[in-house]
């Protein structure tokens, strides 16, 4: 078990308090609405709230136990997502060896790099190499229908649900100097910021939210939410600088910048869904939908994030 | 139904459904204990364990599956599966495979029927697939008149039509590796024999309420 530092137990203990907030809102909200949408409004929030419980303990555990944990945690969260989304994705019988490679092969060896922290290898293999071999596998069973169509969706599952993913648990083999031994702490702040502003948009957007942005894509998004949200969450990444190698106007400045991959996540992920006529990707999360729902920030943020760290902080 | 027997379906419908992420939808009907017959699509040979999973259990314990009694006799680990754990039906097919059109076939075909009418007694659902063998998923072929037959018989029966989604892609027919994808079971709406109703129309409408499922 890893040494826990000041820092994290301050995250840590942050998160329990406002997972305590929440719970005790949603028990007053519970027992004082009357309407039956409002109940319904409610009903799903408790919902939510149970869930991110759930899996506020599932990641602290992760990350208490090191590397290994997230990158192990992270894995699975690639395999669930890639699940949802090849489930909704329309291949055909000439795929079916293909996907097993992807599930069984790509995913864990991309996986396994970030693990042995071969850094070249771990940013070409699915670009290049899975590119390359997802469909010279399809082509060997000579079923050429919509082939470059199926292809193309094959790809970019793979590319969003494993490849972006996995730049999460990068974070855990970059050096950063004078930050020995804290990247979890990094993990955790990346995380928190992006999920956070995930939470705060929606309640913005629940209490203030009138002008949609993009109404044919996703009802709920609206101008307030958007503004509120990410300016909150914004100004949680500024103060928690402390935990971070970063100063608190460049925390604010990297905090702005995942909040906006995160929003562009969101909007993407509902265009898909929309245009497959689904609401959601699944129903593994209790209140929140699939996997592919709640990850859909990280999906955009984490290659981003990662790439400004090992950029500016590392030699 | 032996205790173990019992014991061993929890956990392989428990397992079936995790690892399948099978998800029953129930659309045109509501899970109840009553008689029933279910009739699905067949694309996997995964099809009639995963229905059977997605029954609660309360109705699993009194639904039992229609099989091929050569397939689930070939050896003892299938035939003690079968018999103790799915509490299985089993059902010669050569009569029904021969290509010869004698009085034989007819005989054959009669005594299945008869035979799934006597597991059925007064209490127990039936899993079948009328199609009588797997099709490659890409379309629901035509039904074959066993299901006409019971539906005479027993009048006083409902017969849910039962869509399976995405097994196919799980475990196509003709191979063997599992895809991880998420399949689910969609009961419909029950349907009934009407009276004087043709043989034909019967099996295309009792068809055609599987295919309506799976057109959205």
């Amino acid at each position: 078990m890893q040494f826990l530092d000041n820092d994290l137990k301050l995250l840590f203990g942050g998160i329990l308090a406002i997972l305590l907030v929440s719970s005790v809102i949603g028990a007053v909200l519970h027992s004082t609405v009357k309407t039956d949408s409002a109940k319904a409004v409610i009903a799903n929030l408790n919902a939510r709230i149970r869930a991110w419980w759930v899996m506020c303990v599932v990641f602290t555990i992760a990350l208490l136990t090191g590397g290994l944990g997230s990158i192990v945690l992270f894995g699975f969260t690639s395999f669930f997502a890639l699940r949802e989304f090849i489930t909704l994705t329309p291949t055909r019988r000439g795929d079916h060896r293909t996907l097993f490679w992807l599930f069984f092969v790509i995913l864990p060896l991309q996986y396994y790099l970030v693990a042995i922290s071969w850094y070249g290898m771990f940013t070409i293999l699915i670009p290049v190499y899975a590119f390359l071999f997802v469909p010279t596998r399809s082509a060997v069973t000579g079923d050429t229908d919509n082939f470059l169509e199926r292809t193309a969706k094959i790809q970019w599952g793979l590319m969003i649900c494993v490849y972006c993913v996995s730049h999460a648990p990068a974070l855990m083999m970059l050096d950063i100097p004078g930050y020995d031994g804290q990247n979890a702490t990094l993990l955790l702040y990346f995380v928190l910021i992006v999920q956070l502003s995930d939470v705060l948009q929606y309640t913005c957007g629940k209490l203030l939210g009138k002008r949609k942005i993009a109404p044919h894509v996703s009802p709920n998004k609206t101008w307030e939410g958007f503004v509120g949200g990410i300016t909150l969450a914004t100004g949680i990444g500024a103060a928690l600088h402390f935990a971070t190698p970063f100063t608190a106007w460049e925390s604010a400045g990297i905090a702005l910048v995942i909040n906006l991959m995160g929003f562009a996540g969101g909007l993407t992920m509902s265009a898909i869904k929309r245009d497959r006529g689904i609401k959601d990707f699944g129903t593994m999360i209790e209140g929140h939908g699939g996997v592919m729902d709640r990850i859909d920030s990280i999906c955009f943020g984490a290659p981003v994030f990662f790439h400004i760290v090992r950029f500016y902080y590392t030699d | 139904m032996t205790m173990s027997g019992r014991a061993a379906a929890v956990v392989i419908s428990s397992l079936c459904r995790i690892v399948s992420g099978a998800r029953a939808q129930w659309i045109g009907c509501r899970p109840l204990t009553a008689q029933r017959i279910y009739y699905a699509n067949h694309s996997s040979h995964l099809d009639f364990i995963l229905l059977w999973s997605a029954l609660p259990q309360e109705i699993r314990c009194v639904t039992r599956p229609v099989a091929a009694r050569d397939y689930w006799e070939a050896t003892a680990w299938r035939r003690r599966l079968a018999v103790n754990v799915f509490n299985a039906v089993l059902i010669d097919r050569k009569f029904v495979r021969t290509t010869s059109v004698g009085s034989n076939r007819r005989k054959g075909i009669m005594k299945s029927i008869d035979d799934m009418g006597d597991a059925m007694a007064d209490s127990h659902s039936l899993i079948l697939f009328p199609e009588g063998t797997r099709g490659d998923g890409s379309r629901i072929g035509s039904f074959k008149g066993g299901l006409y037959e019971l539906a005479r018989r027993r009048g006083d029966v409902d017969l849910i039509p039962v869509f399976l989604e995405n097994l196919n892609r799980i475990l196509p027919k003709g191979e063997f590796l599992l895809l991880p994808l998420i399949c689910s079971v969609n009961f419909g709406t029950p349907i009934r024999l009407q009276n004087g109703e043709k043989k034909a129309a019967f099996l295309e409408r009792a068809r055609k309420a599987i295919v309506v499922m799976g057109a959205n």
